[in-house]
């Protein structure tokens, strides 16, 4: 084997550079014997180190020491390549050489950081560069190849996020494809009454942002749809949708809603999705009057004319010569193609009864907050009045906090929201009934703008807080129709027993329930709690693993309305940056054939998933546009005639044997 | 490749040398997560990042353990989860020859490991890492005792119609 022509005769001329990233490497590696042993090293011309490679000096370095010394490879032992191996690439690159005749070791977050024994972490350093000096050798000319963008972007998830994010893209002029479950977009937000913690009203804020996504004609508003699969790569992506039927001619209907009077059912007997079950709604509905499209639904479940074929259809009848109802739709598939997609897939809400002793479902005078949203919204099931299912005002009132949060027998995190939201619902049951009220809470979280304040004038107005975890709740003695809570109060140290008209739960955010299944769809990842992944939690907090897919809300993790349309603007921003540019270099790992060792045996072939691999002329040839870098079929070929860019059979044995190499 | 080098002899505090070969898009990012969340380990394995799990030729694994680890460990995503779709599946595959030749050749089969280890498994990466460092502790370093004839060619054509 010989090392890459390099300098033409052979020798390499290697720079090697140490990163003491501050102390956060030099704490836990003796990075000056690490940096002495790296310039004994067979072919490395010179080993420095420095404080911050990756800052503007630490970058000049390299270029100076190229052009000065005539190095023509790089090895930079600093952080996870994932953070700045592009860094490195471009100052090797503006040096004056080709970008790849560069090898970034990671000595920060997979040695430093890691061990606790200096000599130990030493000795692992020192490997590694070994090993990146023993490859760097032979790193070849890359280039990385042009590929065009699709112009067109995809939004999954039409809640405020989702929103949001397609309502930047459409004012940049891009065509966005909206892509909603639900028979309306309008997400959770839509359902909630008052925002905190400035208390402005949800759909007031909410409604002309979801009449302008119907509006704007860069928007293709997709309802009653779910992405069925995900093909192609970043730029490139070719989306299939499932349209499920709503059983309504979409351009027919003028949502005069005649056909929910005319229905054969005089009332509802279905529960409301949009009331949380609070109130009933008939199979041919609107899930909420400000509903965007605003066209009815038909439910096939609860439809006579879907069980029994027999039903008179007076909605037929009254919807007359507008011909908008049709019961014989059936799910449909379309694809389109579009170069990024932006996930918004939003939460769902923690489900209470899995904290029996709460007795949600049990004691009727147990409400989630989300229903106690609708309870207090004038276009509720009670039309904003705050009344217990027997139609009594509630005159003293408990909100138990962190219900499914802060616990690690349902979850570790913290929702975020509940604190700020049980206060609100505080306010706004004291403003309604005058009910006394009692919190009780683990730690009152009210960070951001606005929020302390808001919290001091909720105590002022004389709610109360009682700090300790509801222990138990059980009905009052006698036929009072109250529940008892009993809890520790924390800061009196002694048990306290509070009887109550009405109990609401501050129930925690969770991943949606398909969660996996969509992380599966899109190819991202899922972080401990189920939550999606972002690639970095600071640098890049709306981007994913997988290039041109980005996340705005919820679905990344618990946040509020603020933070959720300052996100979904960020991730309209990335996806614009890309489709916008018009093209992605991609990176050129790919694999190739040298034909003339290649026997032809077919091995490869089946195991490609891009069908990269055909078979030309009694040989295997790989379309590099298809193949997107695994390494599958090299490891696989039999003759060693499969060959991959970056990570050549040789690379990777120089870096096997300088890792374990003896010096 | 090269001449194999000589494996020290055992030593007290022997310390076992392990291979990684991380898939790039799962164990190498739990491996940074475990290091952004400053979670500690044992600092044995040296770690090889790869594409996919699909690279690992059995013959890197081969020439880890001629030149002297004692121990080789492959990271790769949860099934369903491969970022090529299903390189895992294959990396499986050839795991499950690959250990039985290694087996036949007198390797302990704890001394090859294949893992699934998603970017937020940190606490799986930290724990798979030290506890395959005491496990070959137990066993000692590596040693292959090759026949002086040589491994028998029919033994080796009965293994393979087994």
């Amino acid at each position: 084997m010989n090392p890459a022509d390099t300098n033409g005769n052979g020798q390499p001329k290697i720079g090697v550079y140490v990163c003491h990233c501050g102390t956060n490497i030099s704490a836990a590696v003796d990075v000056e014997a690490v940096r002495d042993f790296a310039e004994g090293l067979p072919g490395v011309t010179l080993a420095r180190g420095y404080k911050y490679m990756c800052s503007d000096p630490g970058q000049e370095l390299i270029k100076e020491d190229i052009q000065a010394n005539g190095l023509d490879r790089v090895v930079v032992a600093s952080c996870s390549p994932s953070l700045h191996e592009t860094t490195f690439r471009r100052a090797t690159s503006e040096g004056g050489l080709n970008p790849y005749f560069f090898q970034m070791v990671n000595i920060r977050e997979q040695d430093a950081w890691v061990h606790i024994d200096m000599d130990a972490a030493t000795d692992k350093a020192k490997d590694l560069i070994r090993a990146a000096v023993h490859r760097v050798r032979f790193h070849k000319p890359l280039e990385r190849s042009r590929v065009p963008v699709k112009p067109a972007v995809m939004v999954v998830g039409g809640g405020i996020a989702g929103i949001q994010a397609a309502l930047t893209m459409a004012n940049a002029d891009k065509h966005v494809f909206l892509v909603e479950r639900e028979p309306s977009i309008g997400g959770h937000m839509a359902q909630f009454d008052k925002t905190f913690p400035t208390l402005d009203c949800a759909a007031c804020i909410l409604t002309p942002k979801m009449t302008e996504v119907r509006a704007n004609p860069n928007i293709t508003l997709w309802t009653m749809a779910e992405v069925d699969s995900v093909d192609g790569y970043v730029g490139n992506y070719s989306v299939t949708v499932r349209h499920k039927p709503r059983f309504i001619v979409e351009d027919a209907c003028v949502g005069c809603l005649d056909c929910i009077d005319a229905c054969v059912f005089k009332v509802g007997k279905t529960p409301d999705e949009f009331n949380v079950g609070l109130s009933m709604r008939k199979p041919v509905y609107i899930p909420f009057p400000q509903a965007v499209p605003p066209l009815v639904v038909i439910d096939q479940e609860a439809c006579i004319e879907f069980k029994s074929g027999r039903c008179k259809k007076t909605c037929v009848e009254v919807c007359a010569d507008r011909n908008a109802i049709d019961f014989t739709q059936t799910e449909t598939h379309e694809t389109v193609e579009v170069g990024a997609i932006i996930i918004a897939t939003g939460f769902k809400t923690f489900d209470p009864t899995r904290i029996p002793w709460y007795g949600h479902g049990v004691y009727p005078e147990v409400y989630t907050a989300l229903e106690l949203e609708r309870l207090v919204n004038s276009s509720g099931p009670t039309e904003g009045h705050v009344t217990r299912r027997d139609g009594r005002t509630p005159q003293t009132v408990g909100i138990v906090h962190c219900i499914g949060s802060r616990d690690i027998n349902t979850n570790e995190h913290c929702s975020r929201v509940c604190c700020m939201y049980s206060l609100k619902l505080a306010h706004l049951i004291k403003e309604k009934t005058g009910a006394e009220i009692y919190n009780f809470y683990i730690d009152i979280r009210a960070a951001g703008k606005g929020m302390e304040e808001f919290y001091n004038r909720v105590a002022e107005e004389g709610v109360h807080f009682i700090r300790g975890k509801v222990a138990d709740v059980y009905p009052e003695d006698g036929d009072t129709g109250r529940v008892v809570l009993q809890a520790e109060d924390t800061l009196l140290g002694r048990v306290r027993k509070i009887p109550v008209d009405m109990l609401v739960l501050a129930t925690g955010v969770e991943p949606q329930a398909d969660a996996e299944d969509v992380r599966r769809t899109f190819n991202i990842t899922c972080a401990g709690g189920g939550f999606f992944m972002e690639r970095h939690p600071k640098l890049a907090p709306v981007s994913t693993f997988t290039d041109g897919i980005f996340l705005a809300g919820a679905c990344q993790g618990p946040k509020d309305i603020p933070d959720t349309v300052a996100q979904a603007g960020a991730a309209a921003a990335e996806a614009l940056a890309l489709v916008d540019r018009g093209y992605v270099e991609m990176e050129p790992n790919t694999a190739y054939v040298v034909t003339e060792e290649c026997s032809g045996c077919k091995t490869c072939i089946p195991l490609c998933p891009y069908t990269a691999i055909t078979r030309v002329d009694e040989k295997a040839e790989i379309n590099p546009v298809l193949c997107k870098g695994c390494g599958t079929c090299v490891a696989a070929c039999p003759s060693g005639s499969i060959r991959q860019n970056l990570f050549e059979d040789e690379e990777i044995y120089e870096e096997i044997l300088g890792v374990l190499a003896h010096v | 490749m090269s001449e194999p080098i000589a494996v020290p002899q055992e030593k007290a505090g022997y310390e076992p040398r392990i291979v990684a070969f991380f898939c790039n898009w799962c164990t190498y990012l739990a491996a940074d997560l475990a290091g952004t969340s400053r979670m500690k380990y044992a600092p044995n394995a040296r770690v090889i990042r790869v594409m996919c799990s699909g690279r690992v030729d059995p013959q890197f694994v081969m020439e880890a353990f001629a030149n002297g680890a004692d121990g080789v460990l492959i990271g790769g995503c949860h099934f369903g989860d491969c970022h090529y779709e299903s390189g895992n599946h294959k990396a499986l595959r050839r795991f499950l020859l690959l250990k039985r030749v290694l087996v036949g050749m007198g390797i302990e089969e704890e001394r090859i490991r294949l893992e699934w280890i998603s970017a937020a498994e940190a606490d799986k990466l930290r724990d798979v890492m030290t506890e395959m460092v005491v496990q070959l502790k137990a066993l000692g370093p590596l040693q292959v005792e090759v026949p002086a004839e040589g491994f028998s060619e029919e033994a080796d054509l009965a293994e393979v119609r087994a």
